[in-house]
């Protein structure tokens, strides 16, 4: 909002010179080099590393249960993660580590600011992918302005047509990999190039192919200034002791051109260069204070070291750090660092907490289970000696991939006799669950006339494992007509 | 509206043009939305306009616009039942190939045979025996092990097929039980003590020791022939067990004498011919398997 801007802003429009969108400056971030971009470079390449490669990790779990590492069977229902084995029934386990990893987030954010943003979410990283490939095909900030601006001719057609095809071949590997995280990898990948993958996941391939190719090529810093609903509501976790990227506007005014050897008094260490701008991913100038669009990659602290080398100033003039330390810095004192506060106690302890839940949910959490649903239409069955039946269907859940048998028990039922349908001639039923499977059984329970006091006995059916040495007990009632 | 231009004011802070109307001294800004905001609302017009031209889309009087891809949601229906029904057929193969031991040791075509025979059991049979299959007066319970007929595949079969006093299937199930007082082959004394007899050998005592004692004989002249040697029934007769805690209509003294007196009798179709052979077999499968299979 500067004083020329609006001299220059006529005071009056035609009603048809309104435009009908908005005409945005495009960005064209230019190179920078520093630590704080190889650090960016060094996380990019490790999460691309883990993202192309995790499906690839193989795992033993036997002959009845897929032996990659981590992988989401959508129609076998199952997700297998590493040692662990996540039933639908279990998706609470999932719904943890989600709010483990947002609670986790804003403990960051609190702490740090907008790290996530910055460095580690995909649509930074990405779009840097993209940017780096932008730059070897049409060069660095300069010509691709040229590039932009110059008329239609083969060149700049061929220049385009290179970045588009190799923003869709990263797009399409994008894709490629994500559905290998659904599949068997080294079974889906020959299958996916001789046609015989499924239609879902060509329909996968495809859209995210497109849906890269759209976010990280076209659409950039705008996903993270409008679409992105985290860049909205950080601001609640931020307060005055969280890091941020920050202009200090105490040294750096008044800013203005410097030439070399000219002194520096009476002025401000910023030379308005506006390298801080040309970097900036967002095509933000830091320089106008904390604002929602910056993703705090700071790519303008290390543009602005660079220049502050040349001519011959302390690094820091842009750095990360808190709005108390800016103020305390203006004023000449010490800056001072609160990193236990409130804030950060409190997240930190809902983490953790939130952690152990679900450490604690998948430690006790049985490789078998067992429910029960007693019939309903009729209640009970009057047999030809006066006998009472009650019948059942247990479902039990055998959540390993070894077959196992089981043992089935009425407990707490004096005098009833148990029957599983299809085991009708042993003693003790025994039934054999299928590795990873629910098998529904029928089981009846018959109950001499002579036990029957008129009102609902509760007992528990006792399914036993001898070879696990496992139990589950599931509680229900016999029923009876009213005497 | 006058055609002449409308100047609008420019808003010095952001620059945009200030609409003319103001709402109690409140103007509103006409700041442009983003350019990839009005060509997303471009695009999805134009997806609109495919879209109807490509599937069903607008009603009239008689009809509806079919659009060109020939789209049709109860086509869809008929596709996904005829590929459920292939799914099916291999299951539905190996079941008519199978007899009832072999689909019994068979976990998942247990399972496949129980799932359609309970389906079709609530279609065909729930309206007289019940939708849990427990019978009402003068409908049997199928759940329980008494059985008139007998209660093993190859008996529940013939039964399913051929029904019970079906009035069209030559080989249906047939038994007559006389009207023992209404025809006056027995008196009103000899009826009653006949049901004192027949209560007795369930294991109640009687409330008159010597009426069940001459009801014996009474039972001994007229009812050995179809119920059997103290009641212990006829299978091959239809004559259903009488030394049970199972009653057909009821087992106080009022519904036994009503019976003896003038008995009513059920009738059930024979679905042969109503039900194709695999059907049958999997009701057959499903009826054996609610508790009372022999
Ligand atoms: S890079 Fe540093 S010196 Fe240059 S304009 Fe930005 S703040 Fe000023
Ligand atoms: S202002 Fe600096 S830290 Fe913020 S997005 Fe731009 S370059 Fe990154």
């Amino acid at each position: 909002m500067s004083m020329t801007m609006n001299n220059r802003t006529p005071t009056t429009i035609d009603e048809a010179d309104i435009p009908v969108w908005s005409h945005k400056p495009k960005t064209f971030p230019k190179k920078v080099k520093g630590p704080i971009r190889n650090l960016k470079w060094a996380v990019m390449a490790v999460l691309l590393a883990i993202y192309w490669g995790v499906p690839w990790f193989r795992f033993d779990r036997g002959p009845f249960a897929p032996d990659q590492a981590i992988l989401i069977d959508l129609p076998g229902r199952k997700a297998y993660f590493l040692w662990f084995e996540i039933w639908p029934q279990e998706v609470y386990i999932v719904t943890g580590l989600l709010i483990v990893a947002a609670i986790g987030l804003f403990f960051v954010t609190a702490m740090l600011g907008r790290v996530w943003c910055g460095y580690a979410c995909p649509q930074t990283v990405w779009t840097d992918l993209f940017m780096l490939v932008e730059r070897w095909i049409e060069g660095d900030r300069a010509q691709r302005m040229k590039l932009d601006r110059a008329p239609f001719s083969m060149k700049k057609l061929g220049k385009r047509t290179a970045k588009f095809a190799a923003w869709a071949f990263i797009g399409m590997m994008t894709g490629g990999a994500w559905i290998l995280y659904f599949n068997d990898a080294p079974t889906v990948v020959p299958e996916l190039f001789t046609g015989e993958a499924g239609t879902a996941v060509y329909a996968t391939v495809a859209f995210l192919t497109f849906s890269t190719f759209l976010m990280a090529g076209i659409a950039r810093e705008n996903v993270c200034t409008f679409m992105c609903p985290y860049a909205r509501f950080q601001s609640a976790m931020f307060d005055q002791d969280t890091m941020v990227v920050s202009y200090h506007p105490a040294r750096g005014e008044k800013r203005g051109k410097h030439k070399a050897g000219e002194s520096w008094d009476g002025r401000g260490h910023c030379i308005d260069c506006r390298q801080c701008v040309d970097v900036c991913p967002t095509g933000i100038d830091i320089r106008d204070g904390l604002q929602m669009s910056c993703i705090s990659c700071g790519l303008c602290v290390d543009a602005c070291n660079s220049i502050m080398d040349k001519v011959g100033l302390p690094h820091g003039l842009i750095s990360y750090d808190t709005e108390r330390n800016i103020e305390l810095k203006a004023c000449g004192q010490k800056p001072k660092w609160n990193l236990l506060r409130l804030r950060t106690i409190g997240y930190g302890v809902v983490f953790a907490l939130a952690g152990l839940g679900v450490l604690y949910a998948l430690m006790a959490r049985q490789p078998m289970d067992a429910s029960v649903l007693a019939d309903r239409n009729p209640l009970f069955v009057r047999l030809s000696n006066g006998d009472l039946r009650n019948g059942y269907t247990l479902k039990l859940l055998n959540k390993t991939p070894e077959l196992h048998a089981v043992e089935i028990a009425a407990v707490g039922l004096t005098g009833a006799e148990v029957t599983v349908l299809g085991h009708e001639t042993e003693a003790v039923p025994t039934v054999e669950l299928a590795p990873d499977a629910v098998a529904a059984i029928r089981v009846f329970v018959r109950l001499p006339e002579a036990d029957w006091k008129g009102s609902p006995l509760d007992f528990d059916f006792v399914v036993t494992d001898h070879g696990r040495n496992l139990t589950v007990s599931v509680p229900t009632r016999f029923e009876g007509p009213a005497k | 509206m006058s055609s002449e231009k409308r100047k609008y004011e420019v808003d010095p802070v952001t620059g945009s043009a200030i609409h003319p109307y103001s709402w109690d001294g409140i103007g509103e800004l006409e700041t442009p939305p983003p350019r990839w905001w009005v060509l997303t609302y471009l695009v999805c017009f134009l997806f609109a306009v495919g879209w109807w031209v490509a599937y069903p889309a607008w009603p009239y009087i008689a009809g509806y616009t079919k659009g060109v891809l020939g789209f049709s949601t109860r086509a869809d229906v008929a596709e996904q039942i005829a590929a459920a029904k292939a799914a099916q057929a291999p299951y539905n193969n190996k079941l008519a190939q199978l007899d009832y031991a072999a689909i019994a040791a068979d976990p998942e075509l247990s399972t496949f045979a129980m799932a359609g025979g309970k389906a079709l059991f609530g279609e065909n049979c729930a309206q007289c025996h019940g939708s849990g299959a427990n019978g009402n007066v003068g409908y049997p319970n199928l759940l329980d092990d008494d059985w008139l007929w007998g209660g093993d595949y190859t008996t529940l079969e013939q039964t399913v097929m051929h029904g019970v006093r079906s009035t069209n299937d030559e080989a249906t199930r047939q038994s007559q039980m006389p009207a023992f007082g209404k025809d006056g082959i027995l008196t009103r004394e000899q009826v009653d003590d006949v049901v004192a007899y027949v209560l007795s050998l369930s294991g109640t005592a009687p409330a008159d020791p010597a009426a069940a004692e001459r009801g014996a004989q009474v039972f001994a002249d007229n009812c050995v022939a179809c119920h059997g040697d103290a009641g212990v029934g006829l299978r091959e007769m239809g004559g259903p067990k009488l030394n049970d805690a199972i009653w057909l209509y009821g087992g106080d003294p009022k519904a036994v004498a009503a019976q003896v007196f003038n008995p009513r009798h059920g009738v059930m179709p024979a679905w042969a011919g109503r039900l194709d052979p695999l059907a049958i077999k999997k009701l057959v499968f499903y009826v054996h398997s609610l508790g009372g299979g022999e």
